[in-house]
């Protein structure tokens, strides 16, 4: 292990972007939040895999480079998407938030 | 549940993840991943950098799948229906615009470096792309009530732009011998350059009509 310590710094701190996107996600009601959430879960899945790829001696393998940038073309079309959706929905719902409570119809 | 104890809840289980996470990273062993494959294989490309090799070359499906991804969110996005006017309050005074005039070609002259590079460097489609749409957002910012975009077919074409042309290049590998996705020997590195413009133009389009976040014509215009 002690040779891929200086993975480390970038683990915990991807591990920790990853936990509290999830954790804004799960409480926060509105939908921005939420989406914002998401993407900083994203980030830090991001991180993980790119730290991942710079453990090993020499250079980063570029593999997982190149999945990471893929992933983040993805997760901007994924929340332009999501963003579209939470226009349409401002209307509806009279507000971004979503209602407290179970949906009643 | 009330919002304090689903908080405290949620906390406590993201703390309790976050430990097994750490302890599963901690228990992953170090291996050298494909490094040593992709290096053994960069003889066979024509662009020096490894990355772009990856995903221009080696993994070209996957990078094609991707641009396919924007171009379905261009297409969800449109299927919401009609962009508002953005932003509602239009920048005022003249620092923006002026400024724009000089950094606007800045900005496509470093997008355009940016692919290039690419082959030899960092750099490549979507970060040239990336920066070009971000002067099409600062451009849409500075003039949003005026519908300067081209007809509904001009964009059509031009967010189809890359996709398209990957798959041409990719089928022609097919009766010409490489196979689905692969370049003739000699060949890689102009193919690859043509695939990375025609991708950085669509990618840099779709980009600002995402931002839009929805159709920039009216229904009477095309049905």
């Amino acid at each position: 292990m002690a040779e891929s310590l200086h993975a480390w710094p970038f683990f915990g701190s991807g591990v920790l972007l990853f936990v509290l996107g999830l954790h804004a996600l799960v409480t926060r009601p509105h939908l921005l939040i939420k989406v914002l959430a998401f993407n900083v879960m994203g980030s830090g899945t991001f991180m993980v895999l790119l730290s991942a790829a710079a453990r090993g001696s020499g250079e980063p393998d570029p593999v997982p480079q190149a999945l990471v940038i893929t992933g983040i073309v993805v997760a901007v079309s994924a929340t332009a998407v999501a963003l579209a959706l939470m226009l349409r929905l401002y209307p509806i719902l009279g507000g971004a938030g979503l209602p407290p409570g179970p949906p009643e119809d | 549940m009330n919002p304090r104890p689903l908080s405290l809840l949620s906390g406590g289980l993201s703390a309790l993840l976050a430990l097994l996470l750490v302890s599963a990273l901690w228990d992953t062993p170090v291996h050298e991943g494909v490094s040593a494959s992709v290096a053994g294989a960069m003889g066979h490309t024509g662009v020096a950098h490894p990355v772009t090799a990856v995903l221009l070359d080696f993994r070209a499906y996957d990078t094609l799948l991707e641009m396919a991804v924007v171009l379905l969110a261009v297409l969800a996005t449109w299927s919401l229906g009609r962009c508002d006017t953005l932003p509602a309050r239009p920048v005022q005074g003249p620092v923006m615009r002026g400024g724009l005039r000089h950094l606007i070609p800045l900005a496509v002259l470093t997008g355009g470096y940016l692919i290039w590079a690419g082959g030899a460097g960092s750099g490549g489609a979507f970060q040239g792309g990336a920066v070009l749409a971000a002067s099409g957002v600062m451009w849409v910012l500075a003039w949003p009530r005026r519908p300067d975009l081209p007809a509904p077919l001009g964009l059509r074409v031009g967010v189809t732009l890359g996709v398209a042309v990957f798959l041409a290049i990719g089928v022609a590998g097919l009766p010409l011998g490489p196979g689905f996705m692969g370049y003739p020997p000699g060949w890689s590195y102009g193919l690859i350059l043509t695939v990375e413009t025609a991708a950085a133009c669509s990618i840099a389009l779709s980009l600002v009509l995402l931002f839009l976040g929805g159709r920039p014509w009216r229904d009477a215009e095309d049905g």
